[in-house]
């Protein structure tokens, strides 16, 4: 009886370890405990380009993420690119003219969607669109206006 | 060259036979497990033998693994500057690929081959013909059980692989090599999510101890019953779960992580 009761013990904590191996990728490993329960709400914004943008990049407000991208589609009549944004709903006093704009964490980073709030005093509501957008950065289309402008400017010397 | 015809087409049909007396056996097991929830008893002592038996080697291995991940990961990503990431780095590679893989090679090596070697010695001395003389059916009572134990063991014994292997790479990475701690765990719970890296690495460790005990108790059931016999029945035990798991991860992979 000694014998089984012991085995019992050990079968018991093998099992409690794994569970709590479980958890502990769970919690501490995974983004369950910071993410997914939350309430969120909808927000549409149309850009001319959102660039490197993903599906679960971040949405920051003053550097603090506050949602995330559900969303990316392509509008076949305005051609603009159709972000989808979910926003937490703790966070339901953004403006209604809210600027975004698709901004790159650091220089080879991810994208990010980054909100400046405006000055209105009417709220961003569920369903809601930002009408005021900043495409992103492409950067090949930069370095070509640059070295186009410095181009023309050696000409004009 | 009509011989070696002959004999090329005895050993396909010969694995084909083997393969259909595989799929029956695994039929019969399934049809046993019923009755194995009416002997708990019976499923405790192997989840004992299989799984507590396989705890010491799984966390050993894991921190080890979590440890070399922690380092080489660090010399590579310190080249770029990204020494930050490296919680991300150990994560990711624990919990979707090594932690699956690695565990079920090393569940495959310590309780299969332990599995098969005990089901075939039964067989070789007569001890499961002795069962049906009883009219006790041995796959009810000696396979099932078993077989149950694997596919419950193995995604525990994953989940201990993975999560001591992410202590393990944060012991070297911010413990000796300097990273900061808090990025290491914030990076890592901002790339890993939950339901495509966490719940993918419990199906892949649950398809894999599925298929090893399903293996493991195969070959044993279906050896030679001689002491050569038993032994090559083992040998084949860990070679074709070594390929079957790296083979099915190639797969699963492919389908879970194909889109993204």
């Amino acid at each position: 009886m000694q014998h089984t009761s012991t085995q019992d013990t050990l079968v018991g904590l093998f099992v409690a370890a794994g569970i709590a191996g479980l958890f502990f990728l769970s919690f501490q490993v995974s983004n369950l405990s910071s993410f997914t329960q939350k309430e969120t709400y909808t927000v549409t914004a149309r850009f001319e380009n959102s660039g490197g943008l993903k599906v679960k990049s971040p949405v920051s407000a003053a550097g603090v993420k506050i949602g995330q991208v559900s969303s990316i589609s392509f509008d076949p009549k305005t051609y603009q690119s159709v972000v989808v944004m979910q926003i937490e709903a703790q966070y339901d006093t953004l403006p209604d003219d809210t600027t975004a704009s698709v901004f790159t964490a650091g220089l080879l980073g991810e994208q990010y969607v980054s909100l400046d709030p405006g000055g209105s005093d009417t709220f961003l509501k569920n369903n809601g669109s930002i009408d005021i957008t900043q495409p992103a950065i492409i950067l090949e289309k930069a370095i070509g206006q640059f070295l186009f402008k410095a181009a023309s400017e050696e000409k004009s010397e | 060259m009509i011989q070696f015809l002959q004999n090329l087409g005895k050993s396909t049909r010969s694995s084909f036979t083997k393969l259909g007396r595989g799929t029956f056996f695994l039929l019969q097991t399934l049809s046993g497990i019923p009755s194995v929830l009416l002997r708990p008893r019976l499923l405790l002592n192997q989840l004992y033998s299989v799984g507590v038996l396989s705890f010491l080697i799984i966390t050993i291995s894991g921190l080890f693994v979590g440890m070399v991940l922690g380092l080489q990961g660090y010399y590579i990503l310190s080249d770029f500057g990204a020494e930050a990431t490296l919680g991300v780095m150990v994560a990711a590679s624990l919990v979707r690929e090594l932690g699956p893989v690695v565990s079920a090679l090393l569940f495959a090596g310590r309780a299969g081959s332990a599995l098969t070697a005990e089901i075939g010695l039964m067989k070789a001395t007569e001890q499961l013909s002795g069962m049906e003389m009883m009219a006790v059916d041995p796959v009810k009572r000696i396979i099932s059980p078993r077989f149950l134990a694997g596919c419950l063991s193995m995604p525990l014994l994953t989940a201990l692989f993975s999560a001591i292997g992410v202590i393990g790479g944060q012991l070297i990475g911010s413990g000796l090599l300097g990273v900061d701690e808090g990025a290491y765990w914030s990076q890592m719970q901002a790339s890993i999510d939950f339901q495509d890296d966490i719940i993918n690495g419990v199906i892949k460790s649950f398809v894999f101890g599925w298929v090893t005990s399903w293996i493991a108790l195969f070959e044993g059931y279906d050896a030679i019953p001689t002491s050569e016999g038993v032994s090559r029945a083992t040998t084949r035990t860990v070679v074709n779960s070594a390929f079957s798991i790296l083979g099915l991860d190639f797969i699963l992979t492919a389908l879970m992580f194909g889109d993204n």
